[in-house]
């Protein structure tokens, strides 16, 4: 097997440890990305896992002092699709959730503010979730999104602000259809709220 | 000296609505961020130690 002969070469306990050290710091940000491509903490969990491993078989490829952070995004994600594709159809999947989505919104009782963000994204082609994200939550360049993404820097931004329109337009028409308010006040009644959970840090 | 209104109220209430989604997918990637990290995570890395390459001879 060629690849074991080319990642088992000389050990290196003290790269090792580095990475290793470097790993631990990026484990939440991995579980958060994970959360936002699976929509389930479980699943998540069990995809950073195995990205973790991923990543650790693969340490010797990887050279220490660049970014560690996309690096292991892009092993997580691809990861994520490679799962995805064994065990489902895509179209199968999305539409799944699409309906799953869409019967949540139509229950009154449902929890509103950030679930409702939530299921907002989940209503998004996931190339779309999964470039917002990256951009403007887990603090990535365009470039380097698209280099996570394995696609060009153009289609990074067109895709975020396609899903800036399709969030919106998603978020304005829930809280419309749920309580009959105004797009306007449910969407300042949601800035409000996030100003005071992010006041309360 | 007054300013004249240069943005429609239409693309100000854009504007705002982008805001408040930027905020909040912040909030909820932090969320997640910020919990504690379950031990399966650091057991992991405890036993990639005591692995040995899978390439056994």
């Amino acid at each position: 097997m060629s690849i074991d002969r080319e990642t088992a070469r000389v050990a290196d306990p003290a790269r090792d440890a580095a990475f290793k050290r470097e790993m631990v710091a990026l484990i939440p940000h991995l579980r958060a990305f994970a959360r936002t491509l699976t929509g389930d903490p479980t699943a998540a969990d069990d995809l950073a896992q195995d990205a973790m491993m991923k990543a650790w078989d693969a340490r010797a490829s990887f050279e220490m002092g660049t970014n560690m952070k996309a690096w292991t995004f892009m092993i997580l994600r691809n990861q994520f699709y490679s799962e995805k594709r064994r065990s489902w159809r895509q179209s199968q999947l999305d539409q799944e959730a699409a309906e799953r989505t869409l019967v949540a919104i139509d229950d009154p009782a449902a929890p509103v503010a950030l679930d409702e963000l939530r299921l907002g994204l989940g209503m998004l082609p996931s190339e779309q979730r999964e470039a917002l994200v990256l951009v403007g939550a887990g603090g990535f360049a365009y470039e380097e999104a698209a280099d996570i993404c394995g696609c060009a820097v153009g289609t990074v931004k067109s895709r975020v602000s396609r899903a800036r329109r399709a969030l919106q337009s998603i978020l304005a028409r829930g809280a419309y259809d749920r309580d009959g308010a105004a797009a306007g006040e449910a969407m300042g009644s949601i800035l409000a709220h996030a100003e005071r959970l992010s006041g309360a840090r | 000296m007054k300013q004249p209104i240069k943005r429609p109220a239409a693309l100000e209430e854009a504007r705002l609505r982008q805001q408040a989604i930027g905020v909040k997918l912040r909030l909820m990637f932090d969320e997640v961020v910020n919990e504690p990290v379950p031990d399966e995570f650091l057991d992991i890395l405890r036993r990639a130690d005591e692995r040995p390459a899978e390439s056994e001879e």
